[in-house]
């Protein structure tokens, strides 16, 4: 059970880190990644009130999530935009939508929002097993197909995937396609499973330790996966020591997750492991 | 003229995306536009809010302006500007809040210069760990930003908390300490004179000096830097610091200016809203002081907003984003069409 429960804390992260290896595989850095997560959440928990189905919830955020991203891939790759700069517009854009949304759907009367969450079996739900298969599957996909091996060129040095023949815009929005339904998957996991309720800003920067996590699992599904699991061990803690009744400021408890990824990020650098691409825009020759 | 019809064509997509936004979100469009124009310029008093919430974002958007001019992507601003409230908060514990308190003018000033010195020294740290060990400043100062939060969530209920231990806050600042105010009935303080006043000294920097030219250098054509034998490392340490300051010292002035004691509210978002400041005003120092004179008068007028809606400035971050994307996606599209090769 103690396992199950990390596995819990730590899938929000994972799911978000697992899909943004895909598109980081690609060249693009998705910065926007939180703000997908947040629409994510809001929407699932918003479609599952209405519907009393948690299942429907789930299609909800893997759209909403689904459909963020893709403008942010609009903006990023066909328009060759910085990704950065729209990035943070994205995540901008929302954090003021779910909060406008929320406050103005149950604003004032400050009840607390319940909604049925996924089924699961001993703790064990469908998501947390979808994450646990995603593993290998998105390893084999990026390192023995020849979608995976046409992006990571896509990523690597764009002008010779379209040398080969490759479209790196279609390339490229198929990544991001699929890390905006990770990133759906993992804005579900926090309102549907976990919290089986919605919070402003409820990712609470979990797309920026997804990020940091990729870097720190070398892009490769297996490593973000463990480092995903040292992050949901280092939020557990906070619990923990609040059992054994040990006094350590509970700040520096939830601080926890933020500096062991900055610690482990100096300590392993950049690395020549990361796409030569990466957060290059690419303009394709027409 | 073609250029003169490009400029006006930003307040009317602002128009635009305000009353759409409006529309989107079921507030009665013309009201709306009204109370948010009357709780903007309606009177002085309005005026008076406009300036001082301008004032923060104002000097955080400078601070992205000199980082991003320079190639180096600080979005931790918001970090900067709390590192920067619990050092002037610090300096306060023993400048302030002793049996021989310093004389005001004394202890004003030094609060004030360390929060710059705080905002400075939290950038700092990104920029080293970007250039020793190849962080990725984009990563680390998002996670920077959260440690900050929680170091000022720590010090308000544990170091600097206020004197009855009762509520997470530190003591509040004696009057005679706080910037003084331009007027007895208004917010508006002195802070705002030193924004506008920050923002000429930084034009002045990027576009006068020999510092202020590598840095823009170093951001605009590496190659070129290199090939003059420019070290871009310490030019980009250089501007995360200069960067740093200015946030820090945008917490200064809100500390100073507005909130007189620090909180886990302390930074409203502030660091964050100098970025869309920022792009909006073109990356230039001066056209920054017109973008957050026109987002310090949304949020502004959001608040009068209140009696219709209860969104308030969450309404303002739309906006924000949704400007944002247009104004890129605009640029973007230009640049992409007629690509002449040299």
């Amino acid at each position: 059970m103690e396992f199950i429960s990390l596995l819990q804390y730590s899938a929000p992260v994972a799911l978000a880190a697992i899909g943004e290896i895909v598109v980081q595989q690609s060249g693009v850095i998705d910065i926007g990644l939180e703000g997908s997560m947040l629409v994510g959440s809001y929407f699932g928990m918003l479609t599952c009130l209405a519907t009393h189905n948690p299942w429907l919830g789930l299609g909800a955020a893997i759209l909403a999530a689904l459909l963020l991203t893709l403008l942010f891939g609009v903006f990023t790759v066909l328009l060759a935009a910085d990704q950065v700069v729209v990035g943070t517009a994205v995540n901008l854009f929302a954090m003021g939508l779910t909060s406008a949304l929320f406050r103005s759907k149950f604003g004032g009367t400050m009840q607390l929002i319940s909604i049925p969450r996924l089924g699961a079996y001993h703790g064990i739900d469908l998501i947390m097993v979808g994450m646990l298969v995603s593993v290998p599957a998105v390893w084999y996909l990026m390192r023995r197909t020849a979608w995976g091996l046409a992006v990571r060129s896509c990523g690597e040095y764009p002008k010779s995937a379209e040398a080969a023949g490759f479209s790196v815009y279609k390339l490229r929005l198929q990544a991001l396609a699929i890390g905006g339904l990770f990133a759906g998957l993992s804005g579900a996991y926090l309102s549907l499973v976990i919290a089986g309720s919605f919070a402003e800003n409820m990712t609470a920067g979990r797309g920026f330790v997804a990020i940091a996590m990729v870097t720190f699992g070398r892009w490769k599904p297996h490593f973000a996966f463990l480092a995903a699991l040292l992050v949901g061990f280092a939020d557990s803690l906070q619990y923990r020591f609040q059992t054994y009744g040990w006094h350590v400021p509970f700040q520096l408890m939830i601080a926890m997750p933020y500096i062991v990824a900055l610690a482990v990020l100096v300590l392993v650098g950049k690395g020549t492991a990361a796409p030569g691409a990466l957060a290059q825009p690419y303009r394709m020759d027409k | 003229m073609k250029r003169l019809v490009g400029i006006s064509l930003y307040p009317i997509g602002l128009l635009l995306i305000l009353v759409a936004t409006l529309a989107f979100f079921k507030v009665p469009v013309r009201d709306g536009l009204g109370l948010l124009y009357s709780g903007a310029v309606g009177d002085r008093f309005a005026w008076s809010r406009m300036a001082v919430k301008s004032t923060p974002m104002l000097l955080t958007g400078l601070g992205m302006v000199v980082a991003w001019r320079g190639g180096i992507y600080n979005i931790g601003g918001e970090g900067q500007f709390i590192v920067g409230g619990i050092f002037g908060g610090t300096v306060a514990r023993f400048a302030v809040f002793t049996s021989h308190p310093w004389s005001p003018w004394l202890a004003t000033s030094g609060i004030l210069v360390a929060c710059v010195a705080g905002g400075a020294a939290w950038a700092w740290l990104a920029g080293w760990l970007y250039l020793r060990r190849g962080v990725e400043v984009v990563i680390s100062t998002i996670l920077l930003n959260f440690i900050a939060l929680q170091f000022l969530g720590y010090c308000c209920s544990g170091p600097l908390q206020e004197k009855a231990k009762q509520v997470p806050l530190t003591d509040a600042l004696p009057d005679e300490v706080m910037l003084p105010k331009l007027s007895r009935q208004m917010d508006a303080h002195f802070g705002v004179v030193l924004a506008i006043m920050a923002a000429l000294l930084i034009y002045t920097y990027l576009f006068r000096t020999r510092a202020g030219f590598r840095v823009r250098l170093v951001g605009e054509n590496p190659r070129m830097a290199r090939a003059n034998r420019i070290d871009a490392g310490r030019a980009k340490i250089q501007a995360m610091v200069v960067s740093g300051a200015l946030c820090g010292l945008a917490g200064g002035i809100e500390y100073l200016g507005m909130s007189g004691q620090l909180g886990t509210g302390f930074s409203q978002q502030w660091g964050f809203l100098g970025i869309p400041v920022a792009l909006l005003g073109g990356l230039h120092p001066l056209a920054c002081i017109l973008s957050a004179s026109v987002f310090g008068a949304l949020l502004a007028g959001a608040e009068n907003l209140a009696r219709y809606t209860p969104t308030g400035s969450t309404l303002v971050y739309v906006i924000q984003a949704v400007a944002v994307l247009g104004y890129v996606g605009i640029k973007a599209y230009r640049d992409r069409l007629p690509a002449v090769e040299a």
